[in-house]
């Protein structure tokens, strides 16, 4: 064999084997094309036989019947949180009626210990300290003082206070200012804001008349309430209006008691120097 | 729960009323009252209390001595002492609560507060 025939047969045996080589690529290709198709059927299968297995088990009476409950449970469920609610509601309501009455109770405790006291003695000057007491530790006011009608004159005058001195108090003439306006009117006066509030004698901050019905007897005039009292609450607006009843009762039957006394013991005198 | 005494120091004849009121409505209280530090203090030394309630202002000796003389006491140094006042500053809380006393309730009287303090510090 010439050297030019062994070149020429090299040169086929190399397009041979590029031809097998490109059908093997080709067959490899088809192969992996195969290989995705079968997976993609295989997953579709997988699918389906999942389906049917639920639809089966879906059927079944003891699915429906397991249905069925946890619908009734899932009513019932609801129901009860409903329930608890209200109930929960009503508790919230019954607990904040539970402090209403408490505080309601305890008012008129208090009422009750401050009128007792009020009455549990004929002594003015005594009947007048109690006064203080009472609008100190159950009203809690720091500066005030207490005016007592003169009808002679018609003119309230002071008669005790707390906090200052009672000759500082002026006297005031019935009608006249926020006092004398409260006296005439029978009505309780507070001011309408405390803010920039400075003290004036002729301007207290709350004035209580001292009624016996529609008499009035006196006044009760706020003028500084304590540090840690900033504001009314609607039980001191009850408290002020009651207390104010006993106290002018009080006031009024120790008055009564002590001139009795005094006049008594004038006539005891005069019928001292007769007998004699 | 029965047989705790408690002392309740007020110089006001109606205040001390309105505390004792209050108190009572506690089960099992037995309390004694003083009209001031000093009569506090002698009944203090006559017997033992569990419970001390006192004012501030009161005449001849005032709450805080007695807060601090009870103190000082051994047989009371563990005794709860509320202070019931008048006084709203907060170095007037301080002051007291530094000498020994528990707990600080400024008037107007909060019937309420002294019973849930009461209640918290005897355990009742």
């Amino acid at each position: 064999m010439s050297h030019h025939d062994e070149e020429n047969d090299a040169a086929g045996r190399a397009d041979e084997f590029l031809q097998v080589f490109k059908k093997g690529a080709e067959f490899t290709q088809d192969l992996l094309k195969e290989n995705e198709r079968l997976r993609f059927r295989v997953v579709k299968l997988e699918e389906t036989l999942k389906e049917k297995g639920h639809d089966v088990a879906a059927d079944a009476p003891d699915t429906i019947e397991l249905k069925k409950k946890i619908v009734e449970l899932e009513q019932e469920k609801e129901e009860i949180l409903g329930q608890i609610k209200v109930v929960e509601e009503e508790n919230q309501n019954f607990a904040n009626r539970y402090v209403e009455i408490e505080e309601e109770n305890n008012m008129l405790a208090n009422l009750y210990i401050a009128s007792y006291q009020l009455h549990s003695t004929l002594d003015f000057k005594e009947v007048l300290k109690i006064i203080l007491e009472i609008v100190i530790n159950l009203i809690g006011a720091e500066e005030f003082g207490v005016l007592l009608l003169d009808e002679k004159t018609n003119l309230l005058e002071p008669v005790a206070s707390e906090g200052l001195e009672t000759s500082d108090l002026p006297s005031v003439a019935v009608g006249s200012g926020i006092i004398g306006e409260a006296v005439e009117s029978g009505e309780n006066y507070f001011i309408e804001s405390m803010e920039g509030y400075e003290r004036d004698f002729q301007k207290p901050i709350v004035c209580i008349p001292l009624k016996i019905k529609d008499h009035v007897i006196g006044v009760i005039a706020i003028y500084k309430l304590l540090t840690q009292k900033d504001e009314f609450t609607n039980v001191d607006y009850e408290l002020f209006t009651l207390l104010a009843g006993h106290a002018a009762t009080a006031v009024f039957s120790s008055r009564m008691y002590s001139d009795s006394e005094r006049k008594l013991s004038t006539i005891q005198g005069f019928i001292d120097l007769l007998t004699k | 729960m029965t047989g705790y005494k408690v002392l309740v120091v007020e110089d006001s004849p109606t205040m001390r009323q309105l505390i004792v009121f209050a108190l009572k409505r506690i089960r099992g209280f037995q309390i004694i009252e003083a009209n001031d530090g000093v009569d506090g203090l002698k009944k203090l030394s006559a017997d033992k209390f569990d419970l001390i309630l006192t004012d501030i202002n009161m005449p001849i000796m005032d709450g805080l001595k007695l807060v601090s003389m009870v103190r000082n006491d051994p047989n009371y140094k563990e005794t709860p002492i509320i202070v019931i006042t008048t006084e709203g500053a907060t170095e007037d809380r301080e002051r007291a609560l530094a000498l020994g006393a528990n707990e600080y309730i400024t008037k107007p009287i909060q019937t309420m507060k002294i019973l849930e303090t009461v209640k918290k510090l005897m355990n009742v």
